[in-house]
């Protein structure tokens, strides 16, 4: 401690002269403050003057003497005693006790003036703990400063209690406090609310009746206590997450109000509105939607927005993402935002900085149950992070490959462990790690094979199984932990009354109970007894296992002093039917007369030194010879064995531990006499335990364990339990993030040729390690994966002009199945009002002629001339067109004789007629096909609508009859279209609800050999439905006064953009939007959904952000706006 | 360095913990966090003394200065780390140009400052300029009080009876309207 103290203060004695202390903004006070401080400070710099710790030791203890008398001297002053207990803190704080001080705190609390006051509830904060006696005599004083009129001294009441107060006491301040809920200043209330929270933590059942005061204390009309409640509600919830549901909707209503910049600003920070309001509520959020669709689904679109929102690069936003991610994997799943969150995990994960990929690990780790993938996209990342050079780093990694464990990789990352552990790290870590390569691997895996494997077990395998246990590892501390978790866990196997569990097991079990069970000091042997004496009533137990258990109730009882159930045991075994179990019971009987030779006999944790063995063996040369004329197999050494088992069964490698017992154990023989019965009974009862003449009964059965259990036996259980993991994570796969995996382009094993030694090592290493997350086993496996999503999500996006195969729409489907619940939800929505934010694309009818302007007709090119549309388009064509000129989207105008060219030669590639060639367009994409025909999709903007225009080519040399195309819900039909041919139809869309993208279903079905039904879908966004809106300054002004939805958001604005005018350029050019007016550093746009609804924007620059505002009569739009200003300007 | 550990350690000591632990605790916790380079993360995950894996130390590390939180796992490791920066920064303000020996000096104001932000091992307050104005009007008080000490005594108890100046906290609550729709009716 000193050393401490000295590197701090070595700094500091040149300073000491020139900074006087008490003249500083800090040092309030009268002229006795000087003094003090003056006194502590001579104190200090004495400290800082010694060079040993002894000296400290000496000048504290003088010291204290010293305060012990002036504290104690009935003429020391309070102003004295406030110094004093200053000087007090300062020697506790170095670690000596000064007790004596103790009452005069209370006592300076009790009689000082505010100053004076205020140091003694500090110095009793610090001094005692919650159970100190005298802390009861600070009651009287709390409950006085409660009442007082003066607020500093109802606050520090108030702190005191919400930091230390004794527990019994409760009720004498708890009205007192509860008063102070409705008290007019918000401070009190603030505090007031935190003083019930201690309440709640230290004695819930006193604080049950002033529930209701906390949900008044959460709509507080000052968000300071609102937040302080959190406090509260977030313990509850995390208790009991169903009580409270009906605040979900609060809950998000709040976030949703701080998110979107409601608060005052003083509550920013970086910015960022009350990040940490927002970090509570989304802790909140995601405890109340756990495994609760109805409750998530509430909470999706305040998510997505959080999501959003924390853009800028700053440190707290970071926090906030990373609460969302959380929050997002932890609710129902909802795929668009798992999607975002893997996306946001990956900048976690990339990151250059620490911090963020310690979290970003922490978030893998935690989402590696639910997603698989995720870890397959980064795991380059994640085995740079084993090599990190920082250690919580690495352990963080090795958390997150403890969580993805499976048959195929453990023995690799029980490597990986086994070579952090030797660095030789913190006594913690080591702990903690040790455990988890014994639960990971060892007594886990023994466990599940002992129960599965059953009595098959080559009985090496239990004996092997607790040689290892009993020899342990180098270190003390490991094997400690590994014994108590194997008792632990055998424990609560035992648990379970009636479950069977294989003879092998049992004997397993008893055998560590009976060597380990002191080391678990909180279960009390006798229930251990207790379990073991059910367990030889059990019918089903063999007798062979009961002289297992026999063994080990004897070896407790050894340490217990007298037990009723070894009486009972001793009892009942007395006058059992099999004699070598009464036998037993007399031993145990004689055993337990004589203590002394019990304890002698019985030490603890002897198993294995305490052997002296006849190496040579030659006792059993009579044995082996009659064994061997009977027909076994010859003897093979350990290592010959060892190396047999290796190359038939990868999971059971034993090679970790293979030094220690081949050190230690010489020969094969003592596996036999290792016996938990051996041990220390005499050879005529290990005639009938569980091993001897395990020769005979090892061929016996080794001819049954090679049919079943042998190198073709343990590999289907192996098989199945890897295909059980497999099959949920083929699901995510496939729909959910498979877009993501496809761009870990590094992993792809072609690409292993262009690569370094080391990455390839590292990719090795990857594959090892990441075996068996995929889609499917094998080692080919990420190859595989990779191209599959790939491909999908090539697919998914629609409007990519790609030929698309058989398989591709099948993807397509389940694309579009993953958004039908969007489109579900319309009707719901149909009532709300024009200013929900609910969104969606409003399904459009031709029965609701309110809705969507659902014209889809028929019509061949010829007759489209004549169609009303023509009319108005060929009027707008003009102002389009110019709006339309210098925009980025690729306009697809062929000239018309290239057009006839192409006409001739490939008759299929569809074209758009003419008079809509003029309009702007999209490029004419493919949509889906099949043999016979092939479906194309051009957007055409209008001024006012959009126009889906639909080619069907038949691709066939035949006719297709009765072809039907389903685009939503209208129908067109055609009879027939010749060979080689295109038709086309048109539908006018309109969005009624704002929403940033739309998937429309749809399908078409054809008669060719027989009815053939395609599906497909066209995705729409937003952007499709904004106009550029014309105007003048003044008719923005009055218009932006008469618009109440208003959003407002920073973004940050890259360098190449980096003037006003050109971010102005890319919103009019990427948009659409009109440029109304730019003034200085703030220019204003304005645009219009279709048909009419506006939306005004005003940009702002500074210090290179963009400050976007948005003001529309449309609650989404503004959103939707800015998601899509946001993703330009990253593009740009 | 030392008070913020001893503070912090303070309000997670569980119930019954001798001195010699918390001492333990503040020695092992200096051992861990001094070691650590400066390009490593700032956080340390929990020591057998801190109370197991639940725990972690967030720390900061200001010239020759530690800032280290205790924090359990209800908290978010960054938004902690901003915290300690929200603490230096209001030591700063209401200090003036904080150094080490202000905090070695008035170990009871910084404790005070960290009360008003971290009230019972929860995080009571963020915003700076409330803290600075709560600490600010204490001070205030306190030290008109304090002058008033040989004054009669009736005129110190019309000073003790004066309520705190109304604190402009400037919370233009404005637009929101926070609303629990199930509020039950209070009896």
């Amino acid at each position: 401690m000193s050393d401490v103290v000295e590197r701090t203060l070595s700094a500091l004695p040149g300073l000491l002269g020139q900074h006087d202390p008490g003249a500083g903004p800090g040092g309030a006070g009268g002229p006795g403050r000087v003094s003090a401080s003056s006194r502590l400070g001579s104190l200090i710099r004495s400290i800082t003057a010694l060079t040993s710790k002894h000296e400290e030791e000496k000048l504290i203890q003088q010291e204290l003497t010293s305060l012990k008398a002036t504290v104690s001297a009935p003429s020391t002053t309070l102003r004295l005693m406030k110094e004093c207990m200053v000087r007090l803190i300062y020697c506790e704080m170095l670690g000596y006790e000064s007790s004596f001080g103790y009452i005069h705190a209370i006592k300076l609390a009790q009689q000082g003036n505010l100053l004076e006051k205020r140091v003694g509830y500090l110095a009793v904060s610090l001094f005692l703990h919650e159970n100190h006696e005298l802390l009861l005599l600070l009651v009287n004083t709390v409950v006085k400063d409660l009442q007082s009129t003066n607020l500093v001294e109802v606050c520090m009441a108030l702190t005191v209690v919400s930091q230390i107060f004794p527990r019994e006491m409760i009720p004498a301040v708890l009205p007192l406090i509860e008063d102070k809920l409705q008290h007019s200043k918000e401070i009190i209330r603030r505090k007031a609310v935190q003083a019930l929270y201690k309440f709640y933590l230290i004695a819930p059942n006193q604080v049950q009746h002033i529930h209701d005061k906390f949900r008044k204390a959460l709509c507080d009309r000052d968000a300071g206590v609102m937040a302080a409640s959190l406090h509260i509600y977030l313990q509850m919830i995390k208790e009991n997450s169903s009580g409270y549901k009906d605040l979900t909707g609060s809950f998000v209503t709040i976030l949703k109000q701080v998110v979107g910049g409601k608060l005052s600003a003083d509550f920013n920070y970086h910015s960022v509105p009350a990040p940490w309001l927002q970090i509570q509520l989304l802790r909140i959020l995601g405890l109340l939607g756990k495994d609760d669709p109805r409750t998530s689904e509430l909470m999706y679109d305040v998510l997505d927005e959080s999501l959003r929102r924390a853009e800028i690069n700053h440190n707290i936003t970071y926090a906030i993402l990373f609460e969302c991610v959380q929050t997002i994997y932890t609710i129902h799943p909802k795929s668009e935002l798992l999607e975002k969150a893997a996306k946001c995990i990956g900048k976690f994960v990339l990151s250059p900085k620490i911090n963020l990929k310690y979290l970003g690990l922490k978030a893998l780790t935690y989402v590696i149950q639910q997603d698989p993938n995720l870890a397959l996209q980064h795991q380059m990342t994640i085995i740079e992070c084993l090599d990190h050079p920082d250690p919580i780093i690495k352990r963080e990694t090795l958390e997150l490959l403890y969580r993805i464990t499976n048959g195929q990789n453990v023995i690799v990352i029980v490597q990986k462990m086994l070579d952090y552990l030797k660095e030789g790290q913190e006594e913690y870590a080591i702990i903690s790690l040790v455990g988890k390569i014994a639960e990971l691997w060892f007594i886990q895996t023994m466990n599940a094979v002992f129960s599965v494997g059953g009595d098959v077990v080559h009985s090496d395998i239990p004996n092997n199984f607790l040689r290892l246990l009993a020899e342990g590892f180098d270190d003390e501390k490991e094997d400690h932990q590994l014994r108590v978790y194997a008792v632990q866990s055998y424990l609560a196997l035992l648990e379970e009354e009636d479950k069977l569990y294989p003879q092998k097991f049992l004997q397993v079990m008893s055998w560590v109970l009976g060597e380990y069970f002191s080391l678990v000091t909180d279960v009390d042997p006798e229930v251990i007894l207790t379990k073991l004496h059910s367990l030889l009533k059990k019918t089903f137990v063999t007798s062979e296992t009961k002289a297992w258990i026999m063994a080990a109730v004897t070896k407790i009882a050894s340490h217990t002093s007298c037990s009723k159930t070894v009486d009972e045991i001793i009892q009942e075994l007395s006058s059992s039917l099999d004699t070598c179990l009464r036998q037993y019971a007399f031993e145990l009987k004689h055993l337990c007369e004589d203590k002394a030779l019990m304890k002698s006999l019985l030490p603890f944790d002897a198993s294995c030194s305490d052997l002296v063995v006849d190496a040579s063996l030659s006792f059993l040369d009579g044995f082996v010879a009659e064994g061997l004329a009977h027909g076994a197999a010859p003897y093979k050494p350990h290592h010959q064995r060892q190396e047999e088992k290796l190359s038939q069964e990868k999971a059971l490698n034993f090679e970790p531990y293979g030094l220690s017992f081949a050190s230690s154990v010489s020969s094969s023989g003592v596996t036999g006499r290792q016996s938990p019965t051996g041990l220390s009974f005499g050879s005529d009862i290990s005639g009938n335990s569980a091993e001897t003449g395990h020769k005979e009964t090892n061929t016996l059965k080794l001819e049954g364990v090679r049919k079943l259990w042998g190198k073709e036996g343990y590999l289907p259980k192996k098989e199945n339990k890897t295909g059980k993991e497999n099959e949920p994570q083929a699901v995510p796969c496939g729909s959910l993030l498979a877009g993501q995996v496809g761009e870990a382009p590094a992993l792809r094993p072609e690409q292993g040729a262009s690569l370094s030694e080391e990455d390839k090592e590292k990719q090795q290493l990857a594959s090892t390690l990441f075996i068996g997350l995929g889609a499917s086993a094998g080692v080919s496996l990420m190859g595989k994966a990779d191209t599959a999503t790939q491909k999908f999500k090539r697919k998914s996006k629609i409007t990519e002009t790609q030929q698309l195969s058989e398989e591709a729409s099948d993807f397509q489907n389940s694309a579009a199945s993953n958004f039908d619940p969007l489109l579900d939800t319309v009707p719901d929505n149909v009532e709300d009002s024009e200013g929900s934010v609910h969104t969606g694309l409003r399904k459009g009818s031709p029965s609701s002629s309110d809705t969507v302007e659902d014209n889809l007709a028929f019509e061949t090119p010829q007759s489209l001339r004549k169609s009303v549309l023509d009319d108005r388009i060929s009027a707008n064509r003009l102002s389009q067109s110019s709006l339309f000129a210098d925009s980025n989207i690729e306009i697809f105008q062929p000239s018309s004789s290239a057009q006839c060219e192409s006409a001739s030669e490939t008759p299929l590639v569809p074209s758009l007629p003419e008079e809509l060639e003029e309009l702007p367009h999209s490029e004419v994409v493919g949509l889906c096909q099949s043999d016979a025909l092939a479906l194309h999709l051009c957007k055409v903007w209008t001024d006012d609508s959009l126009l889906l225009i639909v080619f069907v080519s038949n691709k066939t040399t035949a006719a297709l009859h009765a072809v039907n195309l389903i685009l939503e819900s209208a129908t067109s039909h055609f009879p027939v279209i010749e060979a080689q041919s295109v038709e086309h139809c048109q539908k006018c869309v309109r969005m009624n609800k704002v929403c940033t993208q739309a998937i429309l279903p749809a399908s078409v079905s054809y008669q060719s050999e027989m009815e053939t039904c395609l599906e497909f879908s066209v995705t729409l966004s937003l952007m499709d439905f904004i106009r550029p809106m014309e105007m003048t300054t003044e008719d923005f002004g009055k218009l932006w006064l008469s618009l109440s939805n208003d959003v407002k958001q920073n973004i940050k604005m890259s360098p190449c953009q980096d003037s006003l005018s050109a971010a102005l350029d890319t919103l009019q050019q990427k948009l659409k939007l009109h440029r109304v007016d730019v003034i200085g550093n703030e220019g204003i746009l304005a645009c219009q959904l279709l048909p009419s609804v506006p939306c005004l924007l005003h940009c702002r620059t500074h210090s290179g952000m963009l400050a976007l505002w948005f003001r529309s009569p449309c609650a989404a739009l503004p959103d939707g706006l800015l998601y899509q200003c946001q993703k330009v300007m990253e593009e740009s | 360095m030392h008070l913020q550990l001893s503070r912090e350690i303070n309000s997670v000591r569980s119930v019954k913990e001798s001195e010699d632990t918390q001492q333990q605790i503040i020695r092992e916790t200096f051992h861990l966090v001094s070691k650590r380079d400066e390009n490593v993360c700032n956080f340390l995950e929990g020591g057998l003394l801190i109370g197991g894996s639940d725990n972690k130390l967030i720390y900061r590390h200001y010239a020759t200065l530690y800032f280290v939180f205790c924090v359990d796992s209800s908290e978010s490791e960054l938004g902690i780390l901003d915290l300690i920066q929200v603490f230096v920064e209001t030591l700063d303000k209401c200090f003036e140009n904080v150094c080490e020996l202000d905090l070695i000096f008035h170990v009871d104001k910084v404790h005070n400052i960290l009360a008003e932000m971290v009230m019972g091992g929860m995080v009571l307050e963020t915003n700076m300029n409330e803290i600075v104005t709560q600490i600010d009007a204490q001070n205030k008080l306190e030290k008109s009080e304090a002058g008033l000490a040989g004054a009669p005594a009736r005129a110190v108890s019309a000073v003790k009876n004066m309520n705190l100046p109304e604190i402009p906290r400037n919370i233009n609550i404005g637009d929101i309207s926070i609303k629990v729709p199930n509020l039950p009716t209070f009896k």
